[in-house]
């Protein structure tokens, strides 16, 4: 028995070998590629639907009937919000998991392909209906609006896709664990283990909504209830910017301090930092019903505190991310208060691209923290201030880490390399996008401080002077979405050219060791059962008491509705 | 662990969550500037039936002091085009006959949700006289751009 574990054992430390010196196994490799295609094609899709609607609102454009600004919409939401964070997400971590771990297991690797085709099929379905204008709902689908059923029976098939990657994932790990008892988890698959443990539980609260909604949407339940429905979607909402954005921190801890030559922050405040957002995400949601009916103020006022309080481990990442700059640069013999700036690698695409991604996140983690308190959020509730936010979150401080990450990920899964040419095209890619961005997601801001509502196809009010007097600052969505497609096409080239066109060779999978002086991160950290637990009774404080509200305390329930 | 200046960052930083928490609560329970959470629940369905919504419209409740009893429904708000003097405060009494809505009015800090089954409620003194832009800023459907009236403040 013992010779057996041992010798077990001695495979797996082999093949952690093999899989470092040869690089990924083929067909490791093939389920990232695949699912970064489906990403990558998903923001090209994404992207053009994003211009149409940015000419429209300038004004300058009028979509036809057979397609319209709803539809584009619905369409592009669910394109950049579901597909592209969920693919990219998946693959990324896929390869990471396949990387740190010595590779995925069969058993796991045909979970990776069954989510994926359940996710193509859920999309499918789900795309058929907004085409055919029976699910111009917006992928925030709010009842009483009531899609076609089989846009909710897609997005059932999309999340039971998200689950089978998650407990592939969550397989892979504790197989890991199990041959390697007393040692932590590799950092980046620490990562993982939190995104997936987010999308799993995150995903709950919308799939009891979902299976409301489908009765009700082929007509054999007659109302429904239209809060609990509302705040079963937030819950699930928040999550999913939050699984984006954690895993774009993830490549910041762990991917750049390598590309720039350095080694990373601490790990025991790293691991930290991922409990507390794992902990506290899913209670976030509530700030997108801070001025909705029903909800009694101090309910709201906790909430404003649970919001808050994911700003904290989100400050100490800001502090980490420049110490870490600050301290490879000095190494590098950069001096002066801040003049060591200047050894860091500017030129190189993989670290630009996630700098200025962590440089919008200081206005855009900003913009959050100020709109989820409850006075300021009635300022700019459902205005274009919020789209001008989440473009700077979302488009930036996320999509461009996942830029920055695909230079060298698609390259190391597909056994090729990264020439100075792509690397040139990236830099202008980067600088292009960046312009773009702070043009359009600036002058949301702006205008919807002024009052421009968000989701509303261009509308002058009948000639109202205060909805005239927008016009100017909306005619900025049409010159950024103009630059923001530019970058698209050049991204897609990019991504493509590296798959299958760019010279073979080996490229490494970057991950930053620690300072060689750190002290050994303690035991505790890997007690994932009890930060589940912890994330559960916190989801209990926040949730129980409105949902109990609002389903004890029920009107009577809305029929379905389809006003457009 | 830790160094010094990160200590003192994170101290700061935790200090300004506890700042935001201390104004907002301020405001919200001494001042009474909490966002609208009024609750009381009604049938969707039966809003024409129901008081006060059986009679939507603008009625004087006091010196310079007004309620609107209005309704939202697709793609329109129920009374449309409301008119007071310089001045005045306006008590909003809201619900949706259909699907959700957005009550929002432009120049102001007027911005609450309307969702059916629930009465909203919210206030506003109009000092500067103009004519405000009242919009729907939830997605309501095919006219939702559509959806607008005014408040005319002589």
């Amino acid at each position: 028995m013992e010779t057996v574990i041992k010798q077990t054992g001695k495979t797996q430390a082999f093949k952690d070998k093999a899989n470092k010196v040869m690089g990924i196994s083929l067909e490791d490799a093939k389920i990232t590629k695949s699912y970064l295609s489906v990403a990558f094609l998903a923001i090209l899709l994404g992207g053009i639907l994003g211009l149409l609607q940015g000419l429209n609102r300038a004004g300058m454009l009028e979509l036809p009937a057979w397609l319209n600004y709803y539809q584009v919409l619905t369409a592009h939401g669910l394109l950049l919000v579901v597909v592209l964070s969920a693919f990219f997400t998946i693959g990324y971590f896929y390869a990471g998991l396949s990387h740190t771990l010595g590779g995925l297991l069969p058993k796991v690797r045909k979970m990776a392909w069954i989510g994926f085709w359940m996710k193509i099929f859920g999309f499918v379905l789900a795309v058929i209906p907004i085409l055919m204008n029976e699910a111009s709902v917006m992928y925030t689908f709010y009842p009483p609006m009531a899609a076609s059923p089989i846009f909710y029976i897609g997005l059932v098939f999309i999340v039971l896709g998200v689950w089978m990657c998650a407990f592939g994932a969550f397989i892979n790990v504790a197989s890991w664990r199990k041959r390697n008892p007393g040692q932590h988890i590799p950092i980046l698959s620490f990562f993982a283990t939190g995104v997936f443990v987010l999308l799993f539980f995150g995903s709950i609260p919308v799939a009891i909504e979902v299976f409301t909604i489908i009765p009700w949407a082929f007509g054999w339940v007659e109302t429904i209830n239209v809060m609990v429905a509302r705040t079963l979607f937030w819950a699930f909402g928040h999550t999913l910017v939050n699984i984006w954005y954690l895993t774009a921190v993830s490549a910041w801890y762990v991917i750049v301090p390598k590309i720039i030559g350095g080694r990373r922050w601490n790990d025991l405040l790293t691991r930290i930092v991922v409990i507390a957002l794992v902990i506290m995400n899913i209670t976030g949601g509530f700030h997108h019903q801070i001025i909705d009916p029903g909800i009694s103020e101090p309910v709201k006022y906790m909430h404003v505190f649970m919001s808050l309080a994911i700003g904290f481990p989100s400050l100490m990442t800001a502090y980490a991310m420049f110490a870490v700059f600050e301290r490879t640069a000095r190494k590098k013999g950069g001096r002066g208060l801040i003049g060591w700036y200047k050894k860091l690698p500017w030129g190189d695409v993989r670290f630009l691209a996630p700098f200025i991604a962590m440089a919008a996140f200081i206005p855009a983690g900003a913009g959050g923290i100020v709109q989820s308190t409850n006075q300021l959020n009635q300022v700019v509730h459902n205005t274009m201030w919020i789209v001008g936010h989440f473009h700077l979150t979302l488009g930036m401080s996320v999509v461009m880490t996942f830029f920055g990450i695909s230079y060298w990920l698609i390259p190391y899964v597909s056994k090729r390399m990264l020439t100075p040419q792509i690397n040139k095209l990236g830099v202008i890619q980067t600088i292009i996008w960046t312009l773009g961005m702070i043009i359009m997601s600036g002058a949301m801001h702006w205008v919807g401080l002024l009052g421009s509502p968000r989701r509303t196809s261009y509308s002058t009010y009948f000639d109202n002077a205060t909805a005239l007097s927008w016009d100017p600052y909306l005619f900025f969505l049409a010159i950024g979405g103009t630059l923001l497609m530019i970058g698209v096409l050049m991204q897609v080239y990019a991504v493509f050219y590296l798959m299958f066109f760019a010279p073979k060779g080996n490229t490494e999978f970057p991950v930053a060791d620690v300072e060689e002086d750190e002290a050994p991160t303690p035991r505790w950290t890997e007690r994932w059962g009890l930060w589940i637990v912890c994330m559960i009774v916190l989801v209990g404080m926040a949730y129980v008491i409105p949902l109990v509200d609002f389903i004890v305390n029920a009107p009577p329930g809305s029929p379905p509705y389809k006003t457009w | 662990m830790m160094h010094r200046s990160e200590k003192i960052w994170l101290i700061l930083s935790f200090g300004m969550i506890i700042g935001f928490m201390l104004i907002t609560g301020y405001q919200t329970f001494a001042l009474e500037m909490g966002p609208p959470s009024y609750g009381e629940r009604i049938d969707p369905q039966k809003v024409d039936e129901t008081a006060p919504f059986d009679n939507p419209g603008i009625k004087k409740v006091g010196e310079k002091e007004y309620e609107v009893v209005m309704t939202l429904q697709v793609f329109s708000f129920t009374p449309n085009e409301i008119e007071v003097p310089a001045g005045s405060t306006v008590h909003f009494t809201m619900t949706s006959k259909d699907v959700v809505h957005g009550f929002q009015v432009a120049d102001t800090n007027l911005n609450a949700m309307v969702v059916p089954g629930y009465v909203q409620k919210i206030t506003q003194k109009f000092d500067k006289p103009g004519e405000y832009l009242v919009l729907c800023n939830e997605y309501c459907g095919a006219g939702h751009q559509m959806m607008s009236t005014t408040i005319t403040v002589k």
